[in-house]
């Protein structure tokens, strides 16, 4: 195709993604270095018999003036990354002087609301990641041996937690475990205590989290093996069992391997998509007890008022943290392509 | 397979039902619960006394006369008015799907049909965008949306989904394209046809499986928005997922969490009938990019 050419097929998504991606990421970028101008303030002096008082007051026009011609506010760099509702540089070192072992660190840092973010963000995405691979994995090693007509509805009834929005997928969890619903109750009569209730708790909120994200990503590791399984090498298969392989040993030596390049995938793809959990937490109204880095955001963003320049800089490390992640995928997608073009 | 199924000793076969029927009842069972709940009040589907109320609605029955109310469906739909966000759902929907295929359609076939490097660092540049979680770009957008008043609308909302969709909707159609053999447009292109009249009649007629089930994605997607659509919509224009999520805010104190409760049902049900229709379709779509990766 000619260079012409391309360029006005590709101009309209080009221009889209463009102007409502490229852009605000380098946006969010200069934001995140701005805060808004403090308020104007005025001091006069009023002098009556008993002597000269000073008094300050806002002068709410010229502030309103000034945050309306630079709405971008006052430039301050690197501060508010430095902040405490950031990455608290000056009370990471305190706490790091003032900690006599690791563990007094690692729990003091936890009082820091990024700090603590992180830590869920991260222990959601590493924990719910292997899970769903494993639980996934096993879904359909049992629905491939399923008798054909029980596939399809399998499949079907299988498909349902993933394809509900998130926000609603926690909501209907959250009702049946709420401490009047019927999981709720489960629980209370299994543990023997009436007043046992899942959102009382630190752990057990993150517990809930990580079930509900295994329940909601299991759908799509058990789709792509279920795919993978269909083009599973028999013979492979039948050589290994005269060989005398165990069941066990065949899925390990012959059908893991076979599907490795479906797991990477799979777990590529959820280490960066868990890695921005946040409608959950507003599903299960877990904010008390675990934050993300998307919920910080979303936090900063809502309400009355809107912090852009404290969520620009969420924004900016959450987007950090993501290049991390995505940093094998580019990786195995650079070498795809070299081995397709070297073929 | 089905010789190998046979071969499974009697006890695997029946640990494997077993947990078959597990996974179905972790899957299905939440749904059901709520869609039967819906139709009680709040004091027998979060009952304290006993959990049977939800089934057998003893409140209900004392209350309304009869095991099952519609007192739910018509708080959030006529008092709350989701019918609004119903409406808005759909055109949001609506123009979502259709722009993003326009505009992905186009783009993916150029990136199929050119062999240059740069359409290669063009794809790079899309999966990174992909990965880029939607709430990072927001506060990006709320400064410009504000100064130009382009906040609150719908039709601001639609362009922002339909370049956030961008990414996927051009991998997806990129790998299906590919699978379009190239003879098909030179053979018209050497018969005398521009690179658009070859795309425009000869390969729009044989496009429409991958299109289709791209298609349904970008639907999701608009469907299921949340973070966006919360922040982007005024309180008129709301969606059906940022509207439920405001019930959560006021309801709950009133206790009408039934009106969220039947709006959830109400939200899920679409999604059912369309799982119904394009099962395999979804299943294709999911499995394309994994197994050409």
């Amino acid at each position: 195709m000619k260079h012409k050419t391309f360029f006005w097929f590709f101009l309209p998504t080009a221009s889209a993604m463009l102007l409502f991606i490229a852009l605000p990421i380098f946006s969010i970028v200069i934001q995140s270095l701005f805060t808004p101008h403090d308020a104007v303030i005025i001091v006069t002096e009023n002098c009556d018999p008993f002597g000269c008082k000073q008094e300050t007051t806002i002068d709410q026009e010229a502030t309103r003036d000034l945050r309306k011609s630079e709405p971008l506010g006052k430039f301050v760099g690197l501060e508010i990354y430095k902040d405490r509702g950031h990455l608290a540089v000056n009370e990471v070192k305190e706490i790091w002087i003032e900690s006599n072992n690791f563990t007094e660190f690692k729990k003091n840092i936890g009082n820091l609301p990024f700090y603590r973010a992180m830590a869920f963000t991260l222990t959601f995405t590493f924990t719910v990641t292997p899970l769903m691979l494993v639980f996934g994995f096993i879904i359909a090693l049992a629905v491939n041996s399923l008798h054909h007509n029980l596939k399809g509805l399998t499949i079907f009834f299988s498909l349902l937690p993933m394809i509900v929005s998130p926000l609603i997928g926690s909501l209907v969890l959250f009702w049946m475990i709420d401490s009047r619903g019927i999981i709720g109750e489960a629980l209370q009569y299994v543990f023997e205590d009436p007043d046992l209730s899942l959102k009382a708790s630190t752990g057990l909120t993150w517990v809930m989290l990580i079930v509900y994200g295994v329940w909601h990503a299991a759908p799509f590791s058990f789709v792509v093996f279920y795919a993978g399984l269909q083009t599973l090498p028999m013979d492979t298969i039948e050589s290994a069992k005269i060989d005398g392989a165990s069941r066990l040993q065949q899925v390990w030596y012959v059908v893991i391997p076979h599907l490795m390049p479906l797991i990477t995938f799979v777990a590529l793809m959820q280490l960066m998509d868990n890695f921005r959990v946040f409608e959950p937490i507003v599903g299960f109204s877990a904010e008390a007890h675990a934050q993300s880095l998307s919920w910080f955001i979303f936090n900063d963003l809502g309400g009355e008022t809107r912090l852009l320049s404290s969520a620009a800089t969420s924004s900016v490390l959450t987007i950090i943290g993501v290049s991390i992640l995505l940093f094998p995928v580019l990786i195995r997608t650079w070498r795809d392509f070299n081995e397709k073009s070297a073929k | 397979m089905i010789n190998r199924s046979l071969k499974l000793p009697i006890s695997l076969k029946v640990s494997i039902s077993i947990f078959i029927v597990f996974w179905l009842i972790i899957a299905a069972f939440p749904f059901i619960w709520t869609l039967w709940g819906s139709f009680k009040i709040e004091a027998d589907f979060f009952s304290k006394a006993d959990w049977m109320n939800a089934l057998f609605a003893p409140r209900t029955i004392a209350e309304k006369g009869g095991a099952f109310t519609g007192d739910g469906y018509y708080g959030a739909w006529v008092q709350e008015n989701f019918w609004q966000a119903v409406i808005n759902t759909t055109l949001v929907c609506f123009f979502v799907v259709g722009t993003s295929l326009t505009i992905g359609t186009l783009g993916g076939y150029a990136l199929s049909r050119s062999s240059y490097k740069y359409t290669f660092w063009l794809l790079i540049t899309a999966l990174i965008f992909r990965a880029m979680p939607p709430i990072t770009l927001v506060a990006g957008y709320l400064l410009p949306f504000y100064e130009w008043n382009l906040w609150g609308h719908l039709a601001t909302t639609v362009i922002v989904l339909v370049a956030i969709n961008q990414p996927f909707t051009l991998w997806m159609l990129h790998s299906f394209f590919q699978k379009i053999p190239k003879e098909l447009d030179e053979s018209a292109k050497v018969d005398g046809c521009t690179q658009f009249q070859a795309f425009r009649h000869v390969i729009i007629p044989v496009m429409w499986p991958g299109v289709i089930t791209t298609g349904l994605f970008s639907f999701l997607l608009a469907y299921n928005d949340f973070a966006i659509t919360s922040m982007l919509l005024s309180q008129n224009n709301q969606t059906m997922v940022p509207k439920i999520a405001s019930f959560m805010g006021t309801t709950q104190t009133e206790g009408n969490v039934m009106f969220a409760v039947a709006a959830v049902v109400s939200t899920t049900a679409p999604l059912f009938i369309m799982v119904m229709f394009f099962q395999r379709q979804i299943v294709s779509g999911l499995t394309a990019g994994a197994v050409k990766g």
